[in-house]
C-alpha cells in the first residue's frame, strides 16, 4: 500500500460518503463526482489507462451531467430538511453488509487472488482492442444495437411527449 | 540531419535535462516533469495574451475600426493593462450564490483546460506524458470542462447563468460526439491512441509531400469536421450561444467578475488552443514541417506556426458568421455531424481495404462528397429562405 493508493482510496471514501451525507442534492452530485474521479486514479495508478479514462469519460463526463439535469428537472432546488438516515437504515445496512461479504468472500477464495501479475502498461489498451473485436465482437454488437434501441425509444417518447402538449 | 540543426531542434529538451541535472538524481525525472509544466503554462499563457491582442486586432479590422491601439506600439501592451485591471477589480460574490462552488468553478475550468496540453507533442520530443491512451485522456479531461460550466451556472443563482450552463452543456455534450467520432478516422489509419506515435506516422514524405493525414479524402473530411465540432466545444462564434450577450448576457459566468471572470476567458482560450493543438497532431501533421526541404527549421516553430493559422482562422470565422440559433445548432449537429462523421469512419475503412491508386482517391471522394451534398439538399428542403423582413427595425 503506498501514499499514492492511500490518497486516492481517501478521496474515494471522502467523496462518495459525503454524496450520502450532504443535504443539497446537486452538492451530492458534485461528491458523487470526485468519488468518480478518485475511481479512475485508482485505475490509473493499476497501470490500466483505457479503463481509467473511460472511467472519467463516462461517469464524469455523462452521467453526472445526467444526474445533474435530472436533479434540476424534476426538483426543487430548496433544501430537504428530513434527517439524513432513513426510516429502514437498519435493513439497508444489513444487506449492505451482506453483499459486501458475499463479494468479498468470492473475491477472496478466487484463484486470480493468489497470482495477480503487474499489467503491461504497453498491452493495455491494445489487448482489450483486440478481445472486444475478436472474441467478444458477438457480446459487442449486441450491446451496440441494445444501446441503439434505446436512443430510438429515447427520441420516440421524446417526440410522442411534444405532440401531446401542442 | 545536420548536428547544429539538430541542436537547434532539440534546444529545448537539452536544456530542461541541464537544468535537471543540477540536481540529485533522485529528483531528477520529478524536476524535469515540473520544468515541462512551467514551461507549457508560461508559453500558453502568453499565447493567450497575444491571441487576446490580435483576437482584437483582427476583429477590429473586419469591422472596420482600430481595436486597440493606446497601451505600448500599437497597443501590443493591452494585455499588460488588462491583466492588471482584472486583478484590482473587486471580487464581487453574490449573496444567494453557492460560496464555495462559485469559487472552485473557474479554479476546475483552468485546471481542466490545462491538463489537456499534458499529451501534445508541441515538437519533438517535446511532450509531457506519452501516454498509450493520449487522445482517450485529451477527451477526458474535456469532459471535465463541462462539468466546470454547470458549477458555475449553477452556483451564481441567476437564471441567465443557469440559461447559458444549460445551452453550454447541450451544445457541448451534443458536439463531443462528432468530435470524437471525426477523430476515430485518425486513430484507424495510425493504429494507436498515443498522441506521439500518431504524429510519427506522418513524419514522412513521398517526393516533397508530406504524409498528413489531411492529404487524403477521409482526412480532409475529418479535419474540417473536426474544426466545426472544435468551434462548437469551444463556444466560440458562430456557435457562442452560451454567451449570447444579446439574450443571456454572458451566459454562465454572468455573476464572476474580477480575476475569476479572467480566469473563464483564460480557460475558454486554452480550450480552443487545446483543441487545435490536437487537430494539427490529428490531421496537419503535428511539428513536420509541409515539405522535405523545410525540414531544417525547427520542429517546435512549426507546430506553433501551425497553431497561430488555426488561431487566425478562428479569428477570421469570429469576424465573418452570425451566431446561429439554438435549434439550427442542434439539428446540425444530429443531422449533419453525425451522419456525415459516421460515414467518414465508413470512408476510411474503404480507404484501408483497397489497394493504393488513383480509383482509391475517386471512390472515397465520391463516397464523401455524394452523401455530404445529398444530406445538405435534403435538410434544405421544407425551408424558405428569402430575404427576411424587419417589422420594427425598418
Amino acid at each position: 500500500m503506498t501514499a499514492t493508493f492511500l490518497i486516492l482510496a481517501a478521496i474515494t471514501i471522502a467523496g462518495t460518503v459525503a454524496a450520502m451525507a450532504m443535504r443539497n442534492l446537486v452538492h451530492c452530485v458534485l461528491a458523487l463526482t470526485l468519488g468518480f474521479a478518485g475511481l479512475a486514479a485508482l485505475y490509473l495508478q493499476l497501470g490500466a489507462q483505457f479503463v481509467g479514462l473511460t472511467q472519467v469519460l463516462v461517469y464524469v463526463g455523462a452521467v453526472a451531467i445526467l444526474a445533474v439535469f435530472v436533479i434540476m428537472m424534476t426538483q426543487k432546488p430548496a433544501q430537504t430538511t428530513e434527517s439524513i438516515f432513513s426510516s429502514f437504515w437498519l435493513t439497508g445496512s444489513l444487506i449492505a453488509a451482506l453483499v459486501f461479504a458475499v463479494l468479498g468472500w468470492a473475491i477472496y477464495s478466487s484463484r486470480l487472488t493468489s497470482a495477480i501479475v503487474s499489467p503491461h502498461v504497453e498491452a493495455a489498451v491494445r489487448p482489450i482492442g483486440d478481445a472486444l473485436m475478436h472474441r467478444f465482437v458477438l457480446p459487442l454488437e449486441i450491446m451496440g444495437l441494445l444501446l441503439t434501441a434505446a436512443l430510438i425509444g429515447a427520441v420516440v417518447v421524446a417526440i410522442q411527449e411534444k405532440r401531446g402538449s401542442a | 540531419m545536420h548536428s547544429a540543426i539538430q541542436q537547434a531542434d532539440q534546444i529545448f529538451v537539452a536544456l530542461q535535462h541541464r537544468v535537471a541535472g543540477y540536481l540529485p538524481v533522485k529528483f531528477q525525472s520529478i524536476a524535469d516533469v515540473i520544468l515541462s509544466v512551467i514551461a507549457i503554462v508560461l508559453v500558453f499563457a502568453f499565447l493567450f495574451a497575444v491571441t487576446t491582442v490580435l483576437e482584437r486586432k483582427g476583429l477590429g479590422r473586419i469591422q472596420n475600426r482600430y481595436g486597440p491601439n493606446r497601451v505600448g506600439p500599437a497597443g501590443f501592451f493591452q494585455p499588460l493593462a488588462d491583466g492588471v485591471k482584472s486583478l484590482t477589480k473587486e471580487d464581487l460574490v453574490p449573496r444567494a450564490a453557492d460560496q464555495a462552488v462559485h469559487f472552485m468553478a473557474p479554479v476546475l475550468l483552468v485546471i481542466a483546460a490545462f491538463l489537456a496540453y499534458a499529451v501534445l507533442p508541441v515538437g519533438r520530443n517535446m511532450v509531457l506524458a506519452d501516454l498509450n491512451a493520449g487522445v482517450l485522456f485529451f477527451f477526458a479531461v474535456g469532459t471535465l470542462v463541462e462539468l466546470a460550466v454547470f458549477m458555475a451556472g449553477w452556483s451564481s443563482r441567476n437564471k441567465y447563468s443557469l440559461l447559458g450552463a444549460m445551452r453550454a452543456i447541450a451544445q457541448m455534450i451534443s458536439y463531443e460526439v462528432p468530435l470524437v467520432l471525426a477523430s476515430i478516422v485518425v486513430i484507424m489509419a495510425a493504429g494507436s491512441l498515443s498522441t506521439v506515435s500518431i504524429v510519427n506516422m506522418q513524419t514522412g514524405y513521398s517526393g516533397i509531400w508530406p504524409h498528413w493525414f489531411v492529404l487524403t479524402p477521409w482526412g480532409f473530411a475529418g479535419f474540417n469536421l473536426f474544426m466545426i465540432a472544435a468551434t462548437a466545444e469551444s463556444n466560440r462564434s458562430p456557435f457562442d450561444l452560451p454567451e449570447g450577450e444579446s439574450e443571456i448576457i454572458a451566459g454562465y459566468y454572468i455573476e464572476y467578475s474580477g480575476f475569476k471572470f479572467a480566469l473563464f476567458f483564460l480557460g475558454e482560450y486554452l480550450g480552443m488552443f487545446a483543441t487545435s493543438g490536437l487537430a494539427i497532431t490529428l490531421f496537419l501533421g503535428g511539428w513536420a514541417a509541409p515539405f522535405s526541404f523545410l525540414t531544417w527549421i525547427p520542429s517546435y516553430l512549426w507546430f506553433f506556426a501551425k497553431l497561430l493559422l488555426m488561431i487566425a482562422i478562428f479569428i477570421w470565422i469570429r469576424g465573418t458568421l452570425p451566431r446561429l440559433r439554438m435549434d439550427q445548432l442542434m439539428n446540425f449537429a444530429w443531422q449533419f455531424m453525425l451522419p456525415m462523421t459516421l460515414i467518414n469512419v465508413f470512408a476510411a475503412g474503404v480507404w484501408h481495404f483497397m489497394p493504393g491508386g488513383v480509383i482509391r482517391w475517386l471512390v472515397c471522394a465520391v463516397l464523401l462528397i455524394v452523401p455530404a451534398v445529398l444530406l445538405s439538399r435534403g435538410l434544405k428542403q421544407g425551408k424558405k429562405f428569402e430575404a427576411r423582413t424587419y417589422r420594427f427595425a425598418e
